[in-house]
């Protein structure tokens, strides 16, 4: 029998709202909380197999938006259902069909990619007898040297750790893949080998794929739909060519030149001073 | 799910966190031999003391000496066990931070109670092994004696004390969750006030009423009553229930309560945004 569940789209986001405050000061001079807001009434609606880009500059609450559907952050308001399932009342439910790449491949340092993934596939109730193989042979589809895969992790190269995150997420089978920044900081190659992964993995598992980035280019490559997404609101969304077609002020303008036309914001501009995604929320207990 | 499949997903994340503290264990072994050299050191210098004790005119009689001997013997060596067992269980989440792997963890599909009884439980092996390495080297060293000892109730005692330092554990994890800044370092404050109030050196007795009142609320109080009257005074394990039911029904309390204080501050650190942050 179908439920509802069955049919339910991979992601409904509605009127979500976020924001981070900052205690300053000590306590015993506090200075005035700020408030910073990340996410402004966002809905979004995303279908099971889409392959979703999330474009932005730093502040912009793409990371946010991420957490909040990791399960890792509760909105201030609005709902947020994956396949059906609210992500704060039904969270252990949600956790069970998602996983998610980040931009820092976190891992124990000191233990081995296999000691790392086998840790991983046992928290996703995996105990079968061939979990080796099978991590092994991810590992060798994203081109990573066998003789790495019992060394510690701190041994290897960004580019190497992060394929071993991106494994990670795949030994879990999910149904739905976030994916934040999953290619800063790598090398021309290691992003082509991560995206042809993705890729696959999208044409082989029909996993829906969110990914969020601020190279435009990845997000075209990739992506079967871009959005825009500037001071925590969605301001475009669309197919690359659509968003081109729609907001370019000329023929063959590019997604960076919409996004500028747009939020009056360029790529380029991408400043420090205002991050909250690049290094984690705003919130802060007093110092 | 089923419930039979919910259990068997528990129990193999329970394997899990069970082996990735092997494996750490493992990977930083140079820092146990340094911490297991480190504990040996100060177990044994207790044993001296309580050895001196006669030679700086403190010991009235030989048989005094001896049972001072043993008293701060036992409580040198349970303190390294239990301080172990606590630390591990209190760091559960100030070591995921450190390694930046909270988000991770956090997002997992597994009860909180099978992440912390899957580090708790290998701390628990891992402490008992390193203790009867550490008991081995003071038998060895320092004649203890033992005659008078009953080393079943002393046992069940220690078994039942593992219960309510889980729970206590708990409790001191929830601090890096509220406060990434200063939690990890408040678990030490904790700790040094355990030390302090029950009873590893001396009899509760000689502390001002404030303390003793905590010391009466502490559980390693009770655990360190008990194992002393079997290793010193032979009581026998049917005089001991009492003590070993105290310990159970603590953990009880300690282990609902502290899962319950530990809900409140992930929900609330998920609200503020502060599972990200690394300080």
């Amino acid at each position: 029998m179908e439920t509802l569940f069955d049919t339910a789209p991979a992601i409904e986001i509605v009127g979500v709202s976020k924001s981070f405050r900052k205690i300053r000061g000590s306590v015993i001079r506090r200075r005035p909380e700020v408030r910073k807001l990340a996410l402004d009434d966002v809905s979004l609606r995303v279908q099971r197999g889409e392959i979703v880009g999330i474009v932005g500059l730093n502040g912009s609450g793409k990371s946010t938006l991420i957490r909040i559907l990791a399960t890792l952050t509760t909105p201030d308001t609005g709902t947020v259902r994956i396949f059906g399932r609210d992500v704060v009342d039904e969270a252990a439910t949600v956790r069970r069909q998602i996983n998610r790449v980040s931009v820092d491949a976190a891992f124990a340092k000191e233990m081995s990619p296999w000691e790392n993934l086998s840790f991983a596939s046992r928290l996703y109730g995996d105990s079968a007898p061939d979990r080796r193989q099978r991590a092994l042979a991810a590992l060798a589809r994203l081109g990573l040297p066998r003789d790495t895969v019992d060394r510690p992790m701190k041994q290897l190269s960004r580019g190497q750790q992060q394929k071993v995150a991106i494994a990670r997420s795949l030994l879990t089978s999910p149904s739905l893949l976030l994916m934040d920044e999953p290619t800063t900081g790598l090398d021309p190659r290691s992003k082509r080998e991560v995206q042809a992964f993705v890729r696959s993995l999208h044409a082989d598992a029909g996993a829906t794929v969110l990914v969020c980035t601020h190279d435009l280019d990845e997000a075209e490559a990739l992506c079967t739909r871009v959005l825009m997404l500037d001071r925590g609101r969605i301001v475009a969304d669309g197919s690359a060519a659509q968003l081109r077609a729609h907001f370019g002020d000329h023929p063959g303008a590019t997604l960076e030149e919409v996004f500028l036309r747009l939020t009056g914001r360029s790529f380029g501009d991408d400043s420090e001073d205002d991050k909250i995604d690049a290094e984690g929320p705003f919130a802060e207990v007093g110092s | 799910m089923s419930a039979l499949s919910a259990s068997r997903w528990e129990k193999t994340a329970f394997r899990g966190f069970f082996e990735r503290q092997y494996h750490l264990y493992r990977r930083y072994w140079v820092w146990e031999v340094v911490w297991f050299l480190y504990s040996v050191a100060t177990v044994l210098s207790v044993g001296y003391l309580a050895s001196g004790l006669g030679a700086i005119g403190a010991g009235e009689t030989a048989d005094g000496v001896r049972r001072a001997q043993v008293y701060l013997l036992v409580g040198a060596l349970l303190w390294t066990f239990m301080s172990l067992l606590f630390h591990e269980t209190s760091f559960a989440i100030a070591w995921e931070r450190w390694e930046g792997t909270i988000e991770y963890t956090f997002m997992a599909p597994v009860r909180r109670l099978t992440h912390l009884a899957g580090v708790s439980f290998f701390s628990l092996f891992y402490g008992l092994l390193r203790s009867a390495l550490i008991l081995i080297a003071v038998v060895l060293l320092i004649h203890v004696d033992l005659n008078h000892a009953d080393f079943a109730a002393a046992a069940l005692v220690l078994a039942a004390s593992t219960v309510p330092l889980m729970g206590l554990g708990i409790f001191v994890a929830i601090l890096p969750l509220l406060s990434p800044e200063k939690g990890e370092q408040m678990t030490f404050a904790v700790q040094g006030i355990l030390l302090l109030v029950s009873g590893v050196y001396y009899p509760l007795t000689v502390l001002p009423g404030a303390f003793q009142v905590i010391g009466h609320a502490s559980p390693l109080t009770y655990t360190l009553q008990g194992v002393r009257d079997a290793l010193i005074n032979h009581t026998g394990i049917v005089d001991l229930l009492p003590t070993v039911g105290l310990l159970l029904a603590m953990g009880v309390v300690l282990i609902l309560g502290g899962l319950m204080a530990f809900a409140a501050a992930e929900r609330r650190a998920k609200r503020m945004g502060l599972l990200k942050r690394n300080g």
